[in-house]
């Protein structure tokens, strides 16, 4: 182990009472690490005495790999990164090539644009919920969540023809019209979900046993994690009020009356809290937006190669898990000179042994899915 | 050897009381395919209940309704390939699931499904049925220690100190079932199975109304202790699939797992039958102080009869909504084959009924009373089989020391209350 590491393998173990502390390994392949993390616990009996986290499983250098395609070809990469909230991943590479090139995408687009990413917020957030509870225990609610997400893939699947890795937007803009029926469908499924979440709501919030396990576990806070960089619902649970949609507000946003939840206690419940009124938030939003669509093109122009000025710029979007950044140097080529992404999954990844340190094994795998990571958008 | 065979028929004792070797042994079969059975069909009912619950249809292509889903899981953990682990302690590795199972089965020597109808009727039967089933907790920390590696042994200790605790709180609500049946002319408690069902009898309550709500209360605790005692959710910190892979028993494999998973099954059936035979009057049928006239019996007594013609009903129904797709006859044809035999036994049930009717001590009536005191049994134990169902679907996991302040700081105290206020309220009531 090199020096940075938290646990110091090597030093001698210190005996507790007569026993020693046990190094088990969780994961890579582990039920409850959300795909290939790998982390080693130092345990002390049940007792979490540090961890480390060892990632890159499943990297596939999406960075090097964007500068070696042009930016049209890079858009479909970043859907594969977050999976599970590829839109947000697309909006965020698209605005910043956009900034880039100093083109502003149409305002129907905007639109668009704000009502997918929205829908993929919830989407995001109710496969967080359903994993998150079913490693707390609670199996149910895995299934409820992911009837409710299939209807938000299937209106994906109506506009752009992909469920998960959407590749819905481009450079400038959005490719597809929306369909005939699309306002309709967004409508209905407002309707149908805002429901279906006081259901969650129902089997969760109030659950003495889901207390138990949520309350005062991965305590984090907000100058902590404002020092690791954490940034999302992690960061808005633990009581600061930072959210890139107000703080600087991209797309569409400012245009739309929402809030931004926060939590007080900076534990699981409150983050847990959180993300559920950042569902109902949401639903505002997309409401408003798809209430609003206003007529015109989808596309600005944009020439067929881009081409971007020489330069560089760095974006970023509030991504359902956090601050997804794009910093894109361009030497006026057809491909980015270097394309460095800042994904919240990473970062906030890092604030994990803060959280455990301390707490029982059980608590490694609610903190773990507290912090909402994707595997996909950790290793790259 | 035909005369003492046939004597045991018209005695109304246990054939371990009565001495009789041949009708024990008979017995144990019965108990053994049936309680394998039930853990098939237990098996099978969880995870259509549990799919229900989540909105899924569960089994759906093995056998209609994946009726025979159990039966293809059973040969296949027969026939998969049986694993040991070179770092194993190999023997105890061999020997833990035998004792686990033994623990399980053991203890249904003496649960009393009817006055006569249970292998024996120990004096000290509660005892042994605590004792015996507490020996499952060794089959575990074995299983854990014997495979020699980091999660299991996890699994082990937490589900032994599990196990341990919540026998303490476990034990007191019983004793303060024991208490009660000591409230008679002579003063004379019993740990008998069966005595324990018979002073419920006497005393014309089920203990779980007496001294309300005392025996409410040690019924509860029993129920919460029983469910952390067979490592079944909300407290399944053993098997923790999300934390500990599957706890103790992640090294093995097939048949051997199987053999854990049996055991689990048994042992559920086993305390619920513990729950049922304390406080919900065993085999004794709903009500049999103000229904007590004879066509009440009667009535009763086509329960049974009722119960199987309800199933074939069920599974008649699953026949006329199949798809009438040519890939469906077999389904169609085997679940109409189904509905035919529960109809049968329905059929035979109510010929049983019909026949015994009359209270005197012909053998039709004797059977039909063995019925009855079985299904009631059996129905009582079922509920909470389903309720083990009920919780693994809604409930959350607990944490370990959450799990271990529940049992020594909440249900400790609680139980050793209501054991002292029993004490003192017969003492009163007496």
């Amino acid at each position: 182990m090199n020096d940075r590491s938290n646990l110091d393998l090597d030093a001698p173990a210190t005996p507790y009472l007569d026993s020693n502390e046990l190094i088990i390994n969780m994961g890579p392949q582990h039920p409850a690490t959300h795909g290939v993390l790998r982390v080693i616990l130092k345990l002390d009996g049940e007792k979490v005495l540090g961890t480390e986290c060892v990632i890159g499983y499943l990297h596939r250098g999406v960075e090097k790999i964007g500068e070696n395609r042009t930016y049209t070809m890079f858009n479909p990469y970043v859907d594969r990164m977050d999976y599970v909230a590829a839109v947000s991943n697309g909006l965020g590479y698209c605005e910043a090539v956009e900034k880039l090139m100093n083109v502003e995408a149409p305002a129907r687009a905007k639109y668009i644009r704000v009502v997918l990413t929205e829908l993929n917020r919830i989407a995001s957030h109710q496969l967080w919920l359903g994993t998150h509870a079913l490693d707390i225990g609670a199996m149910t609610p895995l299934f409820y969540t992911f009837r409710d997400r299939e209807e938000i893939l299937k209106i994906f699947e109506r506009y752009c023809g992909a469920r998960l890795t959407t590749h819905a937007f481009r450079i400038g803009g959005c490719q597809y019209e929306t369909y005939a029926g699309f306002e309709k469908d967004v409508k209905n499924f407002l309707s149908f979900v805002a429901p279906k979440i006081d259901e969650y709501e129902a089997l969760l919030t109030t659950n003495r046993i889901w207390l138990e396990r949520t309350k005062n576990v991965g305590v984090i806070s907000g100058a902590d994690c404002i020092a690791l960089g954490v940034t999302g619902p992690v960061l808005r649970a633990s009581g600061v009020q930072w959210d890139l949609r107000k703080a600087q507000p991209y797309a569409a946003y400012s245009e739309f009356d929402f809030e931004i939840p926060i939590g007080t206690n900076g534990d699981t419940y409150d983050r847990y809290l959180v993300r559920m009124a950042e569902m109902r938030q949401s639903l505002r939003i997309i409401e408003q937006a798809v209430n609003g669509i206003p007529e015109g093109p989808i596309m600005a122009k944009v020439p067929k190669v881009i081409k971007p000025p020489v330069g560089e710029i760095y974006h970023s979007i509030e991504a359902p898990k956090g601050e997804l950044g794009y910093f894109i140097v361009s030497d006026g080529s057809t491909q980015p000179y270097r394309l460095r992404v800042r994904p919240p999954s990473f970062v906030n990844l890092q604030a994990l042994d803060r959280m455990v340190r301390g707490l029982l094994v059980a608590d490694v795998i609610a903190v773990i899915g507290t912090i909402d990571i994707v595997l996909g958008e950790v290793d790259r | 050897m035909p005369n003492f065979i046939m004597s045991y028929l018209g005695s109304t004792v246990t054939p371990g009381e009565a001495g009789n070797q041949f009708w024990a042994l008979i017995y144990v079969f019965i108990i053994f395919t049936g309680v394998s059975v039930a853990v098939m069909a237990m098996n099978w009912l969880e995870r259509k209940a549990l799919a229900h619950f989540q909105i899924r249809l569960g089994p759906m292509r093995v056998g209609p309704h994946g009726l025979l889903q159990p039966i293809a899981d059973a040969l296949k953990l027969m026939l998969k390939e049986d694993i040991i682990p070179t770092e194993a302690d190999q023997f105890v590795f061999w020997v833990a699931p035998l004792i686990g199972l033994l623990a399980a089965f053991a203890v249904y020597t003496v649960i009393p499904f009817g006055p006569s109808q249970a292998v024996s009727d120990m004096n000290i039967g509660i005892l042994f049925m605590l004792g015996v089933s507490s020996l499952g907790v060794l089959g575990v920390v074995v299983a854990g220690w014997a495979s020699n590696s980091h999660y299991p042994l996890i699994g082990a200790l937490r589900s032994s100190a599990q196990m341990v605790s919540y026998e303490v709180a476990m034990g007191l609500a019983v004793v303060s079932a024991i208490l009660m049946t000591s409230l008679n002319e002579q003063g004379t408690g019993t740990l008998s199975m069966i005595g324990i069902v018979q002073a419920q009898q006497r005393q014309g309550v089920w203990f779980i109304f007496k001294f309300f709500p005392l025996g409410l209360i040690a019924f509860v605790i029993f129920a919460i202790a029983m469910v952390a005692e067979t490592n079944r959710a909300p407290f399944d910190m053993a098997e923790a699939e999300s934390e500990l892979t599957a706890g103790y028993h992640t090294e093995y494999s097939g048949l051997r797992w199987s053999l854990f998973m049996l055991a689990e099954y048994a042992a559920m059936i086993a305390v619920s039958s513990i729950a049922v035979a304390l406080w919900l009057g065993g085999w004794m049928r709903p009500f049999p102080n103000l229904l007590h006239a004879p066509v009440w019996d009667f009535i009763f007594s086509l329960f049974p009869a009722l119960t199987f013609f309800g199933l074939a009903a069920i599974a008649v129904v699953g026949v006329v909504r199949m798809p009438s797709h040519s890939f469906f006859r077999i389904q169609r044809v085997g679940l109409a084959g189904f509905a035919a035999l529960l109809a049968f036994i329905a059929l035979l049930l109510l010929v049983i009924a019909v026949a015994g009717r009359s209270a005197d001590t012909s053998l039709a009536a004797r059977f039909r009373e063995g019925i009855d005191y079985v299904y009631w049994f059996v129905l009582k134990v079922a509920v909470f089989m389903y309720l083990f169902i009920w919780y693994r679907a809604t409930w959350p996991r607990y944490r370990f020391d959450q799990l271990m302040r529940v049992g020594w700081k909440v249900l400790l105290p609680i139980s050793l209350g209501v054991l002292i206020l029993t004490a003192i309220v017969g003492v009163v009531a007496s």
